[in-house]
């Protein structure tokens, strides 16, 4: 009971003059109403994450490890392996590139339009991935796309996958880095600038190390998002099996038809989804510290 | 990479600040101004054009064209299906989210840290396990007998996983950084928990609380991986508005996706408009 108590009112002896009033009885209706706030936020987020969570993990054991690996080691699960990670970090590369550019254009120079530029950033994550699968088709798809004509296959293929993995991961990368490089200033870097240093050094010596970890935080951010992607990736690349089929379309097709492996090939990507989850928990703080 | 230094400090820089400029502005210098071109015009072949896109396709015919795509009995059933769930969705989490948010910040438990974590993980898990997921415990061979296959229920189930961490994650650091003397004033002023809750604590949460059930919303009128497989797509009644597009687009009737496109377009940059007047206003009068 005691230990409920807030120090300040145990050791306070004002709290004795409380008009009279029975100190114990709001501090039990306190109690009471705190349980039950707990209970459901406890009870929710069971109900709806963890439970289920669980649930697809039990499955997946008693269908057994052996199932897991045959299932991962076959021809067309390998290939979805490979594709998703090729994807992906392509995908991560040019964020990582299009986002240190356009952090550093919005945290550090003031043009026309930097309002509008900065607005739409996020918007690729308010469409719908299968708008943008359907946006990306309009446009570089092979019979009738604006520019159709290009001579290179986009869609129904590896760029129109890379395209649409790009485009719903595109905020996440300058997102993380806008906020650090405005709070950093630039005294460092012109004080390295006056000392003879050139823009690259400049860049790699002070830029580089100031935004590492929010830089760190973005990409796992996108590599999430990446490897997780599942609408648009299925609308431009046709998924068709062990060619531009990926780890997602392989869950989605494997449990459409009831065939075996849907289980397997989730229970990788919550896999990767914890690992990421994990690493975000682990690279936030040094970020907060500093 | 020499956009990393341009020369001219900016206003952080302080006492050097030159006489006659607005210190705001830092004029773009060549590199950079490549650097911007370079930003730009990926910009607009990644996302402005294809968008573009699907406006023009969607309005190819005229607006009677493009209204009567959107009317169809299919694609208007299926917008209603996805309006609705969604603005029901976005409410609940209003709710919930902040008494989560309530939670984790006020309370102290055992587990309060796998909670935490736990909250995260919508936001990371791919949305077809997701579904999946959903569909193993709540579908036809659940565990526990609920079945909710090809059901509204299904659908609200679903779309309430994919959106749990918004609400949550932007009320959480208001509410931490709330200051508890004015609480604990109203208090000994004689206020109950529930009068200092809904006139201190709530007046100064809400504006979080709205951007993140209309970011809940946005998300949920867009959803498809974690709904796809729960919903069953039963025409006219469990099917939402990304499924009539994507089928759409298996058939070939690229006009007609694009005009529903086009709708949920118009209705998510009119939420983020709000969004974005309503944390203005907020910061103002914050």
């Amino acid at each position: 009971m005691v230990s409920q108590i807030a120090p300040a009112a145990v050791t306070d002896p004002g709290v004795s003059i409380d008009l009279g009033k029975p100190p114990a009885r709001p501090r039990r209706r306190r109690r009471t109403s705190t349980y039950v706030l707990r209970g459901i936020a406890v009870g929710y987020v069971g109900v709806l994450v963890l439970v289920p969570l669980g649930v697809v993990l039990w499955r997946t054991i008693q269908q057994g490890l052996g199932t897991f690996w045959d299932t991962i080691a076959e021809p067309t699960t390998v290939h979805a392996i490979v594709l998703t990670g090729l994807v992906a970090g392509i995908a991560v590369l040019l964020n990582v590139v299009f986002g240190i550019g356009m952090a550093l254009l919005l945290a550090r120079y003031r043009f026309p339009g930097r309002r509008l530029l900065n607005v739409l950033i996020d918007l690729p994550l308010a469409v719908s991935p299968i708008v943008v699968g359907l946006a990306l088709i309009l446009v570089y798809g092979q019979e009738g796309g604006w520019l159709g004509g290009l001579g290179v296959q986009i869609i129904y293929s590896i760029p129109g996958m890379v395209l649409a993995t790009v485009f719903v991961s595109l905020p996440l990368v300058v997102r993380e880095l806008v906020p650090v490089l405005e709070e950093e200033g630039l005294d460092q870097e012109l004080a390295a600038r006056s000392l003879g240093a050139n823009a690259r050094q400049c860049f790699r010596r002070i830029t580089l190390p100031t935004i590492k970890w929010a830089l760190a935080y973005g990409v796992v951010l996108s590599l999430a998002r990446a490897i997780g992607e599942f609408g648009a990736v299925k609308v431009v690349s046709g998924n068709v099996i062990g060619q531009t089929q990926t780890v997602t379309l392989l869950v989605d097709e494997r449990a459409e038809q009831f065939e075996p492996g849907a289980y397997q090939a989730s229970i990788l990507l919550i896999a990767v989804t914890v690992i990421c989850i994990v690493g975000v928990s682990l690279i936030h703080p040094p970020e907060g510290r500093s | 990479m020499t956009l990393a230094a341009p020369a001219v400090e900016r206003r952080d820089a302080g006492s050097r600040r030159r006489a006659g400029q607005p210190d705001d502005r830092v004029p773009l210098r060549t590199a950079a101004g490549l650097g911007l071109g370079a930003a730009v015009l990926w910009l607009s072949l990644l996302v402005l054009l294809p968008l573009a896109a699907v406006v023009v396709k969607g309005t190819g015919n005229g607006w009677s064209g493009f209204w009567n795509a959107l009317t169809t009995r299919e694609a208007l059933s299926a917008l209603r299906l996805t309006v609705f769930s969604s603005l029901g969705v976005a409410a609940l989490n209003a709710v919930i989210g902040t008494l989560i948010a309530w939670v984790l910040v006020r309370d102290s438990f055992w587990g309060k840290r796998v909670v935490e974590v736990v909250i995260d993980i919508p936001f990371a898990l791919p949305t077809i396990v997701a579904g999946l997921v959903l569909l193993t415990l709540y579908g036809p061979h659940s565990p526990v007998g609920i079945n909710w296959y090809a059901t509204t229920k299904g659908i609200i189930l679903a779309l309430l996983f994919v959106t749990l961490p918004f609400v949550v994650r932007t009320v959480q650091p208001v509410l931490i950084a709330l200051d508890r003397e004015v609480e604990e004033a109203a208090a000994s002023l004689g206020a109950n928990r529930l009068t200092t809750f809904r006139r201190i604590v709530l007046p100064a949460i809400l504006p979080a609380i709205a951007g993140g059930a209309a970011l809940a919303f946005a998300r949920a009128m867009g959803e498809y991986g974690s709904v796809v497989l729960i919903s069953g797509g039963l025409q006219f009644k469990t099917e939402i508005s990304s499924m009539y597009v994507y089928s759409q687009i298996e058939n070939d009737e690229l006009a007609a996706a694009a005009a529903t496109a086009t709708a949920l377009l118009a209705i998510s940059l009119v939420v983020i408009g709000l969004l974005d007047i309503v944390q203005r206003w907020a910061a103002r009068h914050g």
